[in-house]
């Protein structure tokens, strides 16, 4: 082989592996990209944003629902559905969860907003979804997330969703591989 | 196709090793070629097999033959096995047996990494294959296996399908750099790039892709691996991941595979079309672009396939008219198809049959896309029967047949034998009526509202899906004709002139039929 031929061999060896990372860096490359569009109904933690404060906002309604994902088996849901709030204050809502069970769960919620173009505006200071949350048997809590609503949101948005689903994240690492294997011998039985 | 290099054992080149050991060390590109394009029919059998039974249980409405676990297992391996196992590995064989014959280059660049890339492919298929009997059954997420059904909801033989495509992916980077690495630095002295044959041209472009994009897929089922046993969450939302995430991955991978599996066809049929025509290609310059075009426009329009996820709608517009962009160059290349007929003095051989109806019915496959490419039309069409009826009018009649057509239209020159021309016609009719009888009802009842991937559907949708059935097995069992043409072929017939056709031009049909062992020791002269 002429070294003409080695060095194309070399660029595409080189080439593949890094393909390979891109595939890799194409994670956190989503996430930017959602995190700096705002799309994809993606919320990220905000600093204070002292600045975003202004006395005369515009109504808006907030509404919010919740979602237990599967086998989860808490009581989960909003203390209040809907409420009418004003741009660029903050406010506090809160959801009520309780774990019904007679052992110690640890529980994830994964929040979501639609329309997913508010998801920008949307300025969470605070939120139960920011880290995990543990529940002993029969325990109850009230989780707060403490938000803001730019005034820089689209005129044409009167309504904003804030949706959490709440997964089971007790034992993940261990237990999620054992209950993949537990469906798969139970498919078996066909 | 032993028999068929046996006559040369006297001239002064080495001839082939005996027995076995032949084909399993064996680095000469004619040999790996051949072991390719038998390996992809085998899996083109047994893939057929499974769509059978796809389409038996589809026979009528209600569970009759299998049970539903097992027909997802059915629809996964099939899919898998037709796109990795036959498509992509004819196609590698065929570069195998033409690329370094049409540029006169005395083998393939890396000969040992050749024979590597051939074997390992059994070896992926066999683990995959015999995931089937592991408890669990097979992988039964459909081929596109989205997270989470392919991870959190796998069967635990998933394990085996992550190594199996890894397995795949290393053969086909592997044959890719062969090939780009003989096409760039093997060419015989005065075959520049725009004197390249199509084929060679379609070849290098698709070798890119796959360079490309299997690593990408690489990544995505690594990262599969990563979230089912190691913990991680790149897909599971309740970690902090993102199943949509996956689709982007996957169809970041996976659009660019669809003109992996289409553009050798093109290759293979301007050269078809040209022969039989008795003219020169029409557009030889704007065939390289539109193909250069196309691959390049296939790295902007993934999110096609995920209309329905949720996307913005700036990303929805964005990868509409994209999409719609890429039918320009594609039409370009119909139009000088019909242009190189246009005037002709056409002969119809089997080759030809299958050419024109590549190019009548890969249109039809490109204009289901185009509909599918509109956003508010793929709400309605998406993971229906439209969609079925769509890739496997681009795959079926589109790369199944363009691999037919290559292998009636080289294979005297590969065994030195005319195939038998009435048999050749008679396969070509049966496959003909039988792909469209096949599939054209599902563009009926998918526009009807008919789900893909289920065993049982509604009454309603229970004629056309007989129809479908009755032209599945009607293609399926013309294929035995098929294999029996081509072993026919091998073992005797008529000697081929060297030529073999009257109007063919290129490098391969200069040398001798059967094609010799070693051919342009010396590089050819070229004008």
């Amino acid at each position: 082989m002429n070294s003409e031929a080695k060095k194309t061999l070399r660029r595409l060896v080189i080439a593949v592996p890094l393909m390979f990372a891109f595939g890799f860096a194409l994670v956190p490359l989503y996430n930017v990209f959602c995190e700096v569009t705002g799309i994809n109904g993606k919320v990220f933690q905000t600093d204070d944003a002292k600045d975003l404060v202004i006395e005369d906002g515009r109504p808006l309604g907030l509404q919010f629902i919740s979602t237990n994902n599967e086998n989860m088996p808490w009581i989960f849901k909003p203390s209040e559905e809907v409420m009418t709030i004003s741009t660029g204050e903050y406010y506090t809502a809160t959801y009520y969860v309780k774990n019904t069970t007679n052992k110690t769960m640890t529980a994830q919620a994964v929040p979501s907003v639609a329309p997913s173009n508010a998801a920008a505006h949307l300025k969470k200071l605070e939120c139960f979804c920011f880290e995990q949350q543990e529940l002993a048997p029969g325990e109850d809590a009230l989780l707060p997330v403490r938000l803001l609503v730019s005034d820089e949101l689209p005129k044409n948005i009167k309504n904003i969703i804030l949706s959490y689903t709440i997964f089971d994240v007790t034992e993940y690492d261990d237990e999620a591989v054992a209950q993949v294997d537990n469906e798969g011998h139970h498919g078996m039985e066909h | 196709m032993s028999a068929v290099i046996e006559n040369h054992h006297d001239d002064h080149h080495h001839g082939p090793a005996k027995g076995l050991t032949r084909w399993l060390y064996t680095t000469n590109h004619k040999d790996i070629g051949t072991l390719y394009l038998w390996f992809s029919f085998a899996m083109f059998l047994i893939g057929g097999a499974m769509a059978l039974v796809i389409r038996a249980e589809l026979f009528q409405p209600g569970m009759q033959i299998v049970e539903p676990e097992f027909y997802n297992q059915m629809i996964t391996l099939h899919g898998l096995i037709m796109i990795f196992g036959g498509v992509m590995p004819a196609f590698v064989g065929l570069a195998n047996w033409l690329v370094p014959m049409m540029i006169g280059a005395p083998d393939m660049a890396l000969p040992r990494m050749n024979n590597l890339s051939f074997w390992i492919l059994p070896f992926a298929f066999f683990i995959l294959l015999s995931s089937l009997f592991m408890e669990g059954g097979a992988p039964n997420f459909g081929w596109t296996f989205y997270a989470p059904l392919s991870t959190t909801y796998a069967p635990p033989s998933v394990t085996f399908f992550i190594f199996s495509v890894h397995i795949m992916g290393a053969s086909s980077i592997m044959g890719a750099i062969n090939v780009v690495v003989t096409i760039m630095n093997m060419r015989a002295p005065g075959v520049t790039l725009m004197k390249m044959p199509l084929f060679v041209w379609s070849w290098l472009i698709t070798a890119y892709l796959l360079i490309a994009v299997m690593p990408v897929l690489a990544g995505a089922v690594t990262m599969m691996l990563m979230d089912i046993h190691f913990g991680t969450s790149f897909f599971n939302a309740a970690g902090g991941g993102d199943p949509v995430l996956f689709q982007h991955i996957f169809w970041f991978f996976g659009h660019p595979e669809v003109y992996i599996m289409i553009l050798p066809a093109f290759g293979i049929v301007s050269h078809i079309i040209e022969t039989f025509s008795r003219k020169q290609l029409f557009g030889y310059s704007s065939m390289v672009w539109a193909m250069l075009s196309i691959a390049i426009l296939s790295f902007v329009v993934w999110a096609h396939h995920m209309f329905t996820v949720g996307l913005p709608l700036a990303a929805e517009l964005f990868f509409m008219w994209a999409t719609m962009l890429i039918a320009v160059p594609t039409g370009v290349k119909v139009f000088n198809w019909v242009a190189t007929m246009f005037k002709g003095s056409l002969t119809f051989e089997t080759p030809m049959l299958f050419a024109i109806a590549f190019v009548v019915l890969f249109t039809i496959g490109g204009l289901s896309g185009l509909m599918l490419a509109i956003v508010p039309a793929d709400f309605q069409y998406h993971d229906t029967y439209f969609v079925v009826a769509h890739f496997h009018y681009v795959l079926v009649p589109g790369a199944i047949f363009s691999i037919m057509a290559a292998v009636y239209y080289w294979i005297p020159k590969w065994s030195g034998n005319m195939y038998d021309e009435r048999l050749g016609k008679l396969h070509f009719w049966l496959s003909f009526i039988g792909v469209n009888v096949t599939f054209f009802p599902q563009h009926f009842i998918g526009l009807a509202g008919m789900p893909r991937r289920y065993p049982d559907y509604a009454l309603q949708f229970a004629d056309w899906n007989m129809v479908s059935s009755v032209g599945a097995f009607l293609f399926g069992v013309s294929q035995i004709l098929f294999l029996f043409i081509v072993l026919k072929t091998v073992m005797g017939g008529k000697k081929a002139t060297d030529q073999v056709w009257e109007g063919a031009r290129g490098l391969e049909w200069t040398v001798a039929s059967p094609a010799p062992y070693h051919t342009f020791t010396t590089p050819p002269k070229v004008d």
